[in-house]
């Protein structure tokens, strides 16, 4: 948030920090593809201009253990089916972060492929922004709203019963015009359905 | 200081590292595109005839040349044509005696207004793209008569046709800095709603008689 | 000096001429009809290309490359130029570029009132407002490409780089062709309204001795200049007049004629999405019988210098001037051009206008953009635009805070805030749970429906999800304790 709307010396201890929290581990799975795309992009370059060796030699070393949530699953881990089962009909939508800046592919549709009793239905214009773009839906509001009526639009149009999406700032958006206007379609990360065991969501 | 001096001097300024060998690293940049097509002497026809219908180019296929007087006046009686324009340079060998050509010995543009038709011939075409090139000299006329007659009849020669444009234009790069123009289909236009309409102020109907 | 890049000195912020845009339904029917078409278009012709993206790598490239040698391109152009019989002019600015225009029609035109230049489409002399400075002059300047007659005609500004009047459909250039060019019985059918352009224009093209046009690329190694288009009018502009004057941006230059093999295939393709648009013309210096006998080049900086210093920003002048992202993006989509206060509209406007001038209103076009990426995905030349939309950002944060009143504003004081509550987990815990206790009294039907200050703005028309009871952390902490207690 703080490097995208242009305070990026704000934005280097936050880096710090993460480095710090997560140098030991292992994996660090990210359930928003926003997130894994401005490590992946930028940390290295906001490192690089703080200038502290050190500091850029951890987050070099700590990249890649940093996975968005199905890239992790399918990509990584060779896991398509977890086991889940969720009665519902789904559409989703490919965030523009995990679209274009993380290539998960369909990696995400194989999971929902996968989960038993779901029907998933295709987005039409899937490719286009959701109008959220993080502080442009504060600073633009109403541009973002019509990006965000397009959108809500073609979920509505589908048919299904829930959207679901890598990125919980996107389903904030589609959450906030879907619910405004009255539709009884509901948001889910794609984490939350494939928590899902077969009970009533 | 001049502004040819002032702004030579900030782009100096700008760029930390001066330009050492422009040339060399020009010419490592990597050309990972394809240059030379692949296709046959046949199937590179196809495919240039195929890419012509589709930019609404009429096309007549003759074989030797002594069949060309009979391709330009079936082209020219096609769109009700009895008079054309060519260069001097244009073989007379190939004109068919029922129309009557006005000949280019540095017409005004008065007298080249009017003429419903030029004949020409050309210096390359590219098959993917539909597109045949004038490098204006000789029987390729100038700029000008290609370009104020309602109907351009252009003569290409089947070995004239290259199936991608890198190779074209190297083919041709020796006349580069002759006057070029390259044409793929009729003029046109899309600036209302996006609706191609077909000829503006260039020709309104391009013919291609292939041909050798 | 002076930048000048049209007339946005005189506009308003975006989000402000973004919303009037918004209430125009006509204008957004048009934009997206029209960006929809090439959008697809421009998708079918790249699909059918196996090596495009070698092709965008190799033009990426011999921009970056050019751009870091441009001294040395620009005097190789300027040499074989001239060489040929041209004669190359350098312009600092707007002013200076408008100047030597005007200098040289009244030399070839004589400085009697009424003298007229044929124009073919230039978006830089657009940029310099050169029609306003020629018709100050007393010089007559006519547009002849279809849509650049359309805005003129109609007193209009053009809004889209290639399509300049995609925001008109038919009906209201049927209206401005009916009343400009005195034809009452004009139909509506682009048929119709063509062909009027056509008769319009015939004569003019056939009478004017001076044309004024742009550049696509110019060749340094041949000293060439390439324009690329569609109708034939740009034919007709560099050809029939007897001087012909090009004004050329110092960063269309490219080193040799060989590099359009990569060019002539990615500008058609990304800016109509057309195989090859129907004309190419080239030309070097003056041909003896054939064209105009007298030729002259105006290169123009108007800031482009500036930015070559940084990288990241020089990025911004490999721009081929294609129109792709313009079409592909989903903010321009939604206003149109004009709402961006500038000749350069879209996400390359968003970039451009801001570098080329330090205008106060160009200050809010680095945020008309959510970062979504498609421009970048779909740039022949691979700028990459939201990174430079994110450095300029950073610029204008930096700026701000320079200033009391920018330290002072509502976003930099919760920008710090938020850096500061996010870099403790004690301090977020703590500002979550104050949330979820303050929210309740935003809640309506538990929804939070009307937020004060900066949220407010997202909450007039949306509803936010409020913070749930549990969050994450406290959930995994208490799943902790129960594995625990369990263990
Ligand atoms: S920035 Fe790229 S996509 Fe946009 S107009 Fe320029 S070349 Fe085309």
């Amino acid at each position: 948030m703080h490097y995208n709307t242009g305070y990026h010396r704000e934005a280097v201890p936050l880096v710090r920090r993460f480095v710090e929290m997560f140098r030991d581990a292992e994996a660090v799975c990210v359930p928003s593809a926003s997130c894994v795309a401005m490590m992946r992009e930028h940390y290295e370059m906001m490192a690089e201009a703080d200038g502290d060796l050190k500091f850029i030699a951890e987050v070099k070393s700590l990249l890649p253990r940093v996975f968005e949530f199905s890239e992790l699953l399918v990509n990584c881990l060779g896991v398509e089916d977890v086991g889940a089962a969720f009665a519902h009909s789904v559409t989703y939508h490919p965030s523009c972060h995990s679209l274009r800046m993380l290539h998960v592919g369909d990696a995400p549709v194989k999971l929902l492929r996968s989960v038993r009793d779901l029907t998933l239905f295709e987005l039409p214009q899937k490719e286009q922004c959701c109008g959220f773009g993080g502080t442009f839906a504060v600073k633009n509001p109403d541009v973002s709203l019509a990006m965000l009526t397009e959108k809500d639009a073609c979920v509505v149009q589908t048919g299904a019963e829930v959207v679901t999406a890598l990125d919980n700032s996107c389903l904030m958006q589609i959450y906030g015009g879907l619910h405004r206007s009255g539709s009884q379609v509901r948001t889910m990360h794609l984490a939350e359905i494939l928590a899902e065991t077969g009970g009533a969501a | 200081m001049t502004a040819r001096e002032e702004i030579l001097a900030s782009i100096r300024n700008a760029l930390e590292v001066q330009a050492s060998d422009p040339a060399g690293s020009h010419a490592r940049i990597a050309q990972g595109y394809n240059r030379i097509g692949k296709l046959n002497h046949e199937a590179r026809l196809e495919f240039f005839i195929d890419r012509l219908v589709d930019y609404d180019t009429e096309i007549i296929q003759v074989t030797a040349e002594a069949e060309l007087p009979g391709a330009i006046a079936e082209a020219l009686q096609h769109a009700g044509e009895d008079r054309a324009l060519i260069a001097a340079a244009f073989p007379a060998a190939w004109l068919p005696a029922s129309v009557s050509f006005k000949v280019d010995n540095n017409l005004p543009t008065s007298e080249i207004e009017g003429v419903p038709a030029v004949v020409t011939t050309c210096e390359a075409a590219v098959a993917a793209t539909g597109t045949i090139i004038l490098v204006h000299e000789g029987a390729q006329a100038r700029r000008v008569l290609t370009l104020l007659p309602d109907h351009h009849i252009c003569l290409v020669r089947r070995d004239q046709v290259f199936e991608l444009l890198p190779e074209t234009l190297i083919a041709i790069a020796a006349k580069a800095a002759k006057p070029i123009t390259t044409i793929s289909g009729p003029s046109a236009t899309s600036d209302i709603e996006m609706t191609r309409i077909r000829g503006v102020h260039g020709p309104r109907r391009l013919t291609v008689i292939l041909y050798g | 000096m002076s930048i000048v890049v049209g007339k946005t000195s005189k506009a308003p912020d975006f989000p402000v001429a973004a919303k009037a845009a918004l209430k125009n339904d006509q204008l957004r029917r048009n934009v997206h009809h029209a960006t929809n078409v090439i959008r697809n278009k421009r998708a079918l012709r790249v699909e059918e290309m196996p090596d495009w993206e070698q092709l965008r790598s190799a033009g990426s490239e011999i921009k970056a490359h050019t751009l870091a040698h441009l001294d040395h391109y620009l005097i190789e152009f300027e040499r074989n130029c001239e060489l040929a019989g041209g004669k190359v002019h350098w312009a600092r600015d707007a002013d200076e570029a408008n100047k030597i225009a005007i200098e040289l029609i009244r030399h070839y035109g004589g400085d009697g009132p009424g003298v007229e230049v044929i124009k073919v489409k230039t978006m830089t002399s657009d940029e310099v407002q050169m029609n306003h400075a020629l018709e100050a002059a007393g010089i007559k300047p006519i547009e002849t490409d279809l849509a650049d007659m359309i805005v003129q005609l109609g007193n209009d500004e053009p809004s889209h780089i290639v399509v300049p009047a995609l925001h008109k459909n038919r009906f209201e250039i049927r209206d401005i062709f009916r009343d400009k060019m005195e034809k009452p019985e004009l139909t509506e059918q682009p048929e119709d309204l063509t062909a009027a352009a056509r008769g319009y224009l015939r004569e003019r093209f056939l009478r004017t001795k001076i044309g004024i046009s742009g550049a696509n690329f110019a060749i340094a190694d041949t000293g060439s200049v390439c324009v690329v288009e569609s109708e034939g009018n740009g034919r007709m502009c560099v050809t029939l007049p007897d001087v012909l004057i090009t004004l050329v941006g110092i960063e269309k230059v490219i080193p040799s004629f060989a590099d359009l093999e990569i060019f002539l295939q990615t500008l058609p393709r990304s800016a109509t999405g057309e195989r090859m648009n129907p004309y190419n013309s080239l030309w070097t210096g003056v041909t003896p019988g054939d064209g105009p006998q007298a030729f002259h080049v105006i290169l123009l900086d108007n800031g482009r210098t500036k930015l070559l210093q940084d990288e990241i920003e020089r990025e911004t002048l490999q721009c081929i001037r294609c129109g792709a992202c313009l079409n592909a993006c989903p903010v321009y989509r939604e206003t149109g051009g004009h709402a961006y206060g500038s000749i350069y509209s879209g996400p390359i406007g968003a970039i451009l206008s801001p570098q080329l001038q330090s205008l106060e209103h160009s200050r809010s076009l680095p945020y008309a953009s959510t970062l979504c990426g498609a421009c970048y995905e779909v740039c022949p030349v691979k700028i990459n635009i939201p990174e430079v939309l994110i450095h300029l950002r950073g610029e204008v944060v930096r700026e701000d805070q320079k200033t009391l009143s920018g330290k002072l504003s509502a976003e930099n004081i919760a920008m710090q805030a938020a850096a500061n509550i996010f870099l403790s987990h004690r301090r977020y815990e703590a500002a979550q749970r104050m949330a979820r206790i303050g929210q309740t009294i935003f809640k309506r039907d538990g929804q939070l429906t009307n937020l004060p200050g900066m949220a407010g703005a997202w909450t007039r028309s949306r509803d936010l999800r409020p913070i749930p009871k549990q969050s994450f952390r406290d959930w995994w902490k208490s799943r902790e304790k129960k594995d625990g207690a369990n263990a």
